[in-house]
């Protein structure tokens, strides 16, 4: 590359470009709702100029699981087993509070398989972005109905799923989840928006995506579909994003017309009205508004439910400063003199 | 005057009397505060500098089941469980019965005296003493006066054995330490005792203690202890565990000794982070992700949860990441006896995993080895990048051992093969799992390294040298290859086993872990008492090396001593020396209870006239 060239490739506040946030070629089926989200996921990365060595990506297993290998090629990736990221995140973040972590799975991977482990990483306030691409099918196993598929729905062979679904979102919030959203594949705009949220998020933020299976799930009677999604789809507000290394805007807009929320790292979301009132701060109403869309067959996004207040993990443990993963010898291992003390306590 | 004094006078000149060689049951309900009374009794005689050694057998519940307490004094120093019981203590009615018709003749038998214990045989020497009774005087509080009674026991064992009162206060004094009220109370009980004996009872049996000096400098410690210690000064900074019986205290005593030394006074912040997780699942999934990111991390658990960790293990081993699993052994299949000892996982642990998986296995078999490989598991985990299993057991790692004080580690950290920022700078390239040494040990990096070539892709899929997703035969086949290579390379870093010769012998005794202190006496039963001699060798890892092929070739017969049912490491054994298979033997000993030197000695005996046998008909 000559230095004109050079100069001409537009670069974020760290001087990388975009293609410095890219991963491996995808080896998903074209049309992917996944692809779409690492597209989203690039983006937000890049965007937010975050450093690249600092991010850890985890997956477990699955379509979804395999997609951090084609996102952010300059961090560290770790696919873990079936069902069992947040277990292995949950270390990873623990040795190294530095880490930016963010974690991919899928509906069978999270809402099966790893249910158990997704609620405790909750229950601790993880710090990592949690992106459930959610497709209501196990797609590399050729088309099984997973947890979260619609009861009454249809597979492409005919087979019904009779039992209900898990909504995890309403599950997250349980679990004292402190920012939830729900999206999809098809709007990222949204998509976007929301995981830049999340990175600024303290805790576990979980994004729930409806991210079509074109293989398995996307036929004409799917409630997993992008005809469905489209069809269906409401905005409980539109999102604006505005990083902490900007200026938040003048609002323009009428009281109760737009609420801005303040996000952890000093960056904002400005949530404008489109349809009905609706206050994420409050999980009466997040929960009210998710029993209601369930019940009337509603695709509500957006961001449900946010806490800023929530205490992470790692301000818990009360951890040093530096990453424990990096503490020299001389801190980790305690000196002749402890072990003496030790031993006559023993005599 | 003083039992002793009593029994010089009144006893005739037939009983000689058996001097620091015996072994006290205390039998007790469970959750009725015997521990300390146990432990206080088994100090006072360390104090007195015999050699001693304290075994808890408990129930797998919190209150009111039985449970004994076997304290074994030897002046020979003999730590191993010793089965005949010389001086029992009944006071839980519950098995009083039981436990005095298991005795042999001549035995003594200390025991609350409404149990009325003497109607039952005449062949035994019976010392009734009113323990409730006495210990009403002293305290109202019924709750209490249960825990007090026990301590009235130790005062009367003590002047019925010849323990100074002074040994039995100074123990209360260590035991109790800053509780100043329970103290007293306690000195007061056990005073009462020996008063009551003093008072009432007349010396009729041979059992004595006397002063010795083979406990200077000694520490009686338990091998949890002494593996959380082990783990505390290799610098472990995650720990991650489900609390699992018996593996639960060196957890806990993990903790204590973290919160006391690793909290910072002034800003409070700990450089160490403890997470209970949800099962042993998640405990290995969270100690792994630590290994990954670079942090000395562990977890302790036990059958059950060795179980559940087998497929994390696998990828562990297959992803190339440090860790350190402490299993505890308990007796299983299944749920199994919680309570009760075994070496039930050894086949498990090595293979644990589905796919051809092997692993690093250290077994130690005492306190000190319990301490320091519980320090060096964490070097070869770094160094070897995988997980390392630590295989002690509930005997080694409940019970209360008599050792030297442990050694200072002073080698330096091995954090093993991990390349920085600045070397990766210098060396312009990087590949995860290349083998650059012809050692089978790839270089890591840590995630947070700031440079373009740090990045790879962990997973247990199939992968070639970069790390890269890879479904080729030879990119498989290549990576199998090396980790056997990397196996093949920690066998020179592994604890090697430890073997005696004896010249002119021709048979051999193999044993592991727990079994060694029963199998060394063992040995010196068979050479005084049927002039057997043999080789010994205890192995202390797993894979087998070199002189451990050597020592099965130079035997014509080896015995194989374990507790479990089937004969594991015999059985491992012989798969991985065929050509020696034949002369292996299996002995066996799997009811739960900690091994015995008796036992041991029974069936080599036994085994021995059977082959004798057969050699002279055939």
């Amino acid at each position: 590359m000559t230095e004109v060239e050079k100069r001409k490739v537009k670069t974020n506040r760290i001087g990388l470009s975009m293609v410095d946030y890219k991963g491996a070629p995808s080896t998903l089926c074209a049309g992917c709702g996944h692809d779409a989200v690492s597209s989203q996921i690039v983006k937000a990365f890049y965007e937010m100029g975050v450093d690249p060595y600092r991010v850890v990506k985890m997956s477990g297993i699955g379509c979804s699981s395999k997609t951090p290998a084609y996102f952010l090629g300059k961090s560290h990736g770790f696919n873990s087993v079936h069902g069992r990221m947040p277990s292995v995140a949950t270390g990873a973040v623990v040795a190294n509070r530095k880490l930016i972590c963010i974690g991919v799975s899928g509906d069978g991977d999270t809402a099966s398989i790893g249910l158990g482990q997704f609620c405790h990483m909750l229950r601790r306030n993880i710090p990592m972005v949690y992106v459930l691409e959610n497709n209501g099918v196990y797609g590399l196993t050729k088309g099984q109905f997973s947890a979260t598929a619609d009861m009454g729905a249809r597979l492409k062979g005919g087979s019904i799923n009779e039992l209900p679904p898990i909504d995890m979102c309403k599950l997250a919030i349980e679990m004292g989840c402190s920012y939830v959203g729900r999206s999809f594949a098809a709007d990222p705009k949204q998509v976007v928006s929301l995981l830049k949220g999340a990175l600024s998020h303290r805790g576990t933020a979980v994004l729930d995506i409806l991210s079509p299976c074109v293989t398995f799930n996307d036929h004409e009677a799917s409630t997993k579909s992008y005809r469905w999604g489209k069809e269906h789809e409401e905005l409980l507000h539109s999102i604006d994003f505005v990083p902490h290394f900007d200026q938040l805007p003048e609002t323009e807009y009428d009281e109760g017309e737009s609420r801005d929320v303040e996000l952890h790292d000093g960056s904002w979301l400005r949530l404008r009205k489109v349809g009905k009132d609706y206050d994420p701060t409050s999980n009466a109403q997040a929960f009210k508004m998710l029993r209601e869309t369930r019940e009337a067959h509603e695709f509500l996004t957006g961001l449900i439910y946010i806490d800023e207040g929530a205490e992470g993990f790692i301000e818990r443990l009360k951890l040093v400063k530096e990453p424990l993963a990096t503490l020299p010898e001389q801190v980790i291992k305690p000196g002749p003199e402890i072990l003496e003390e030790l031993m006559k306590e023993m005599m | 005057m003083k039992v002793a004094e009593l029994e010089s006078k009144e006893v005739s000149g037939e009983i000689s009397d058996i001097v620091n060689d015996f072994s006290i049951q205390v039998a007790t309900v469970n959750g009725s505060g015997s521990q300390s009374s146990n432990n206080v009794l088994m100090k006072s005689i360390f104090h007195m500098g015999i050699p001693v050694s304290g075994k808890n057998l408990f129930p797998s519940n919190i209150a009111g089941l039985p449970t004994w307490f076997t304290i074994r004094a030897s002046r020979a120093g003999f730590v191993a469980r010793k089965k005949e019981i010389d001086v029992l203590v009944a006071m839980n009615g519950q098995t009083a019965n039981e436990d005095v018709m298991q005795l042999d003749p001549d035995r003594v038998v200390v025991y609350e005296e409404k149990l009325r214990l003497a109607e039952l045989r005449d062949d035994l020497v019976y010392y009734p003493v009113p323990f409730n009774d006495l210990a009403q005087e002293i305290v109202e509080d019924s709750r209490l006066r249960r825990l007090v009674a026990n301590m009235v026991y130790v005062g009367s064992v003590a002047e019925i054995l010849s323990i100074p009162l002074t040994k039995v206060e100074e123990a209360i004094e260590d035991w109790f330490s800053t509780k100043k009220r329970a103290v007293e109370l306690n000195i007061e009980a056990a005073r009462l005792g020996a008063k009551y004996v003093r008072g009432n009872l007349i010396k009729k049996d041979p059992f004595r203690l006397e002063p010795m000096d083979r406990t200077n400098g000694k520490i009686i410690i338990d091998g949890n202890s002494a593996s959380a210690l082990g783990s505390f000064f290799a610098g472990v900074s995650v720990m991650t565990w489900y609390p699992i019986t018996p593996s639960s205290s060196l957890a806990e005593k993990l903790i204590e000794v973290l919160n006391r030394y690793r909290i910072d006074p002034e800003t409070g912040e700990a450089s160490f982070a403890i997470v209970q997780a949800e099962d042993e699942l998640a405990a290995l999934g969270v100690a792994l992700g630590a290994g990954w990111a670079g942090a000395r991390s562990m977890t302790a658990t036990s059958g059950p949860g060795i179980s559940l960790m087998a497929e994390f293990a696998g990828f562990g081993y297959f992803a190339e990441i440090p860790c350190v699993i402490f299993d505890v052994q308990r007796i299983g299949p299944s749920t199994g006896l919680p309570t009760r000892t075994s070496q039930g996982d050894i086949l498990s642990l090595y293979f644990l995993s589905h796919g051809d998986t092997k692993h690093i296995v250290l077994i130690p078999g005492d306190m000190k080895e319990c301490f320091e490989m519980g320090y060096q598991a964490f070097d070869l985990a770094e160094r070897f990048q995988q997980p390392v299993i630590v295989a002690t057991d509930l005997d080694l790692g409940m019970n209360n051992w008599m050792a030297d004080p442990f050694n200072y580690p002073e080698t330096p950290l091995d954090r093993g093969k991990v390349l920085t920022a600045e070397e990766l700078e210098r060396i312009g390239e990087f590949a995860r799992y290349k083998d650059l040494e012809g050692d089978g040990i790839p270089y890591r990096t840590l995630p947070n390294t700031e440079n373009p070539l740090a990045a790879y892709f962990t997973r247990g899929s199939g992968h070639d040298e970069k790390a890269a997703y890879s479904e080729r035969p030879d990119d498989y086949q290549k990576q199998m290859d090396r980790l056997l290579q990397k196996l093949e390379t920690a066998k020179q870093h592994i604890p090697q086993p430890i073997v005696r010769t004896v010249e002119g012998v021709t048979r051999g005794i193999i044993a592991y872990g727990s079994s060694h202190p029963a199998v060394e006496e063992s040995l010196i039963q068979l050479r005084n008492e049927y002039a057997i001699e043999f080789h010994y060798l205890r192995i202390r890892a797993l894979p087998f090396t070199a002189p451990l092929e050597a020592f099965l070739g130079s035997c014509q017969r080896v015995y194989v001593v374990e507790q479990n049912r089937d004969g594991q490491m015999a059985d491992l054994l012989r798969m991985e020396f065929a050509e020696q298979a034949g002369k292996i033997r299996k002995i066996r000993h799997y009811d739960g209870l900690p091994i015995d030197a008796r036992f041991i000695t029974d069936q080599v005996v036994e085994q021995e006239l059977t082959k004798k046998n057969d050699e002279e008909q055939s």
